[in-house]
């Protein structure tokens, strides 16, 4: 693999190998600057010259073929021998199950070891001369031509599809109209999504229930610094439509000091320092809920939007293009927390007619 | 009886019947307050006090001299017994050096003096007292649900089986590998520094007990092991790292190998 042999330096040793010099390939005049510089010349290999060099590549490729075949006996014995709930302790791998890893590891030799011996046996014994094999024309020859061109006349005529009209035309009617199955079915692309994903479970006096304990909330519950989880009241993790649903609705709630909330419709629309915000990030969905409850900011685990939850949600970092939308709540008559209504704005990710 | 009535309206009169009502109620709550609350608070106070001595010499730099905080450090007024136990148990407190967060490291008090630094604290006002062990043994939990409160409440930051992960400017949620189920309980409970707490009313005592149980399923020197090279438990972004760096760069290997010119007699 030197590159010296491709550098057209006129040493008397290397001449040979200047396009213009070269005896066999040089079809065209010295002068050409373009000249076809065709194949160099064959240079033997050590085993083609070297009996014993050969006879050593043939004991290296037969020694990786009979590797391969201890590696096949090897994974039957594994197969027979290991148990299958042994553990075994291996370097770098840590505590794996004996089995598998030496199912593994014969099984890989052992086709490895096959593929490497043809490999090395190409390189070193099969022939290596350098063999130009032309295209053949595109054209097929005249006779053959002739030969498929009157071939069809005479299929067309014994069809007889030039003499029956109605035959040819109910034909082509039938193959015309035939895609447009295929285009009818692009119909399932849509509906567009219209009014669905603005609206989600939440509605005025639904309570808002812990999603760990499925209890609804109370104000008290929430302490200035804790994080929770929650989803509206009656949508139950066996619906069949819970995936749906919830993918639209999880809230996270927050408690802030009343004086750290700097957006004054955020902190009115939560209970005294209570806020709820969507927690699905408005870039493509990830629940966006690592909460840090010093710097008040949230971000999404995918794509690190941040967003400052005492500034109503703003993106802060990221591709987020939206604040996270923030539920309406307050207090019912029983001291629950309730929703005052849906979200303002649809949560989750932008869509085309978002707006 | 004749001589008291003709005195009631001496001018010192109300006065004497002050005094006797004051003495009345005096002696009254002598002798029917609790006694034995005074044998407990000679023990607990004397552990205030000592706390109050290290807490002079080791905190107050940074926190106040009553603990109310400084521009360096947090108050410390209500946070209770649970979070001194957890930051001055896990090292984290007293704080080596300002920076994103304070790391764990080799603890400096003994747990004795944790214990009255901790009685100290949390006589400053009421917060969440050092859980007893019944509330953290994982023994006790189930691990099933813990992975389902996991999942829900704590790998959005620590990852699905605990093993951390990055926050903003230089933050992390650190691995759970091995922690002690008393400081994760504690740590739930007060909320550490930027993790969000999770009080009883969020995630109830056993809640919090199926959560350790999960993590000693999953996330200790014992937990079993399914074998597999884990790759640090950071999901598609390390695996996928290596699957590109080791595996692909081994099949380019092997197609340089295929493709390379064979040594030729005349160079070697």
């Amino acid at each position: 693999m030197s590159s010296h042999t491709d550098e057209p330096e006129p040493s008397p040793h290397e001449g040979e190998h200047l396009p213009s010099q070269r005896d066999e390939h040089s079809a065209v005049p010295a002068d050409d600057p373009f000249a076809n510089p065709g194949l160099p010349p064959h240079e033997p290999r050590r085993q083609d010259i070297d009996e014993q060099a050969a006879k050593r590549s043939e004991r290296s490729v037969s020694l990786l073929f009979a590797l391969s075949t201890l590696a096949t006996v090897g994974f039957i014995a594994c197969y027979v021998a290991i148990p299958i709930d042994k553990i075994v302790y291996i370097w770098p791998f840590g505590h794996v199950s004996g089995l598998n890893f030496g199912l593994g590891l014969t099984l890989g030799l052992a086709l490895f070891c096959i593929g490497a011996g043809a490999i090395h046996w190409a390189r070193t014994l099969m022939s290596d001369e350098e063999i130009v094999e032309e295209r053949h024309a595109i054209q097929a020859p005249p006779e053959v031509k002739a030969h498929v061109l009157a071939e069809f006349r005479k299929g067309a005529a014994e069809s007889q599809i030039g003499r029956r009209r109605l035959l040819r035309n109910s034909m082509l009617g039938a193959l015309s109209v035939v895609p447009l199955a295929g285009l009818v079915l692009l119909r399932d692309l849509g509906p567009l999504p219209h009014e669905k994903l603005r609206h989600t479970r939440w509605k005025k006096g639904t309570l808002i229930v812990n999603e760990s304990t499925a209890q609804p909330l109370r104000p008290e519950d929430i302490v200035v610094g804790s994080l929770t989880q929650a989803r509206p009241d009656g949508l139950d993790p066996h619906d069949e439509n819970f995936a749906n649903e919830i993918a639209k609705a999880a809230v996270m709630l927050v408690r802030l000091q009343p004086e750290d909330i700097k957006d004054q419709r955020s902190a009115e629309w939560g209970h005294e320092g209570i806020l709820c915000f969507s927690k699905i990030c408005t870039h493509i969905g990830c629940p966006a809920t690592l909460y840090e409850q010093q710097t008040h900011h949230a971000l999404c685990p995918c794509h690190q939007s941040t967003f400052d939850l005492s500034d109503g949600a703003r993106v802060l970092f990221g591709p987020a293009g939206h604040p996270l939308p923030q539920l309406r709540i307050t207090v019912n008559d029983d001291g629950y927390l309730e929703a005052l209504g849906d979200f303002e704005e649809p949560p989750g990710p932008s869509f085309w007619e978002r707006g | 009886m004749k001589k008291l009535s003709a005195r009631r309206r001496h001018p010192l009169a109300a006065f004497v019947v002050l005094l006797l009502a004051l003495a009345a109620t005096g002696g009254l709550y002598a002798t029917l307050a609790p006694g034995e609350a005074k044998a407990d608070n000679s023990a607990q106070s004397l552990a205030i006090e000592e706390g109050k001595r290290l807490y002079d010499v080791g905190c107050a730099t940074c926190h106040g001299n009553g603990g109310q905080g400084s521009s360096d450090g947090p108050s410390l007024v209500g946070v209770g017994a649970a979070a001194v136990d957890f930051q001055v148990g896990t090292g984290r407190m007293p704080l080596q050096q300002p920076g994103p967060q304070a790391e764990e490291k080799p603890e400096v008090y003994s747990q004795e003096e944790i214990d009255q630094l901790a009685a100290y604290i949390a006589s400053l006002g009421p917060g969440a007292s050092v859980p007893e062990e019944s509330l953290y043994d994982p023994a006790g939990g189930d691990p099933a649900q813990g992975g389902e409160l996991f999942r829900t409440n704590c790998s959005q930051c620590h990852n699905f089986s605990g093993q951390g992960g990055a926050l903003t400017h230089g933050k992390e949620a650190p691995n759970l590998h091995d922690v002690d189920p008393r400081y994760i309980y504690e740590a739930m409970l007060t909320g550490p520094q930027n993790m969000p707490s999770f009080p009883n009313t969020v995630l109830t005592e056993e809640d919090k007990q199926d959560i350790i149980a999960y993590l000693n399923e999953v996330n200790t020197s014992s937990s079993a092991h399914q074998g597999g090279l884990s790759l640090g438990g950071y999901g598609p972004v390390g695996e996928g790292l290596f699957a590109w760096v080791a595996g692909i760069g081994a099949l380019v290997a092997c197609a340089v190998w295929i493709g390379a010119r064979s040594t030729k007699a005349r160079k070697s």
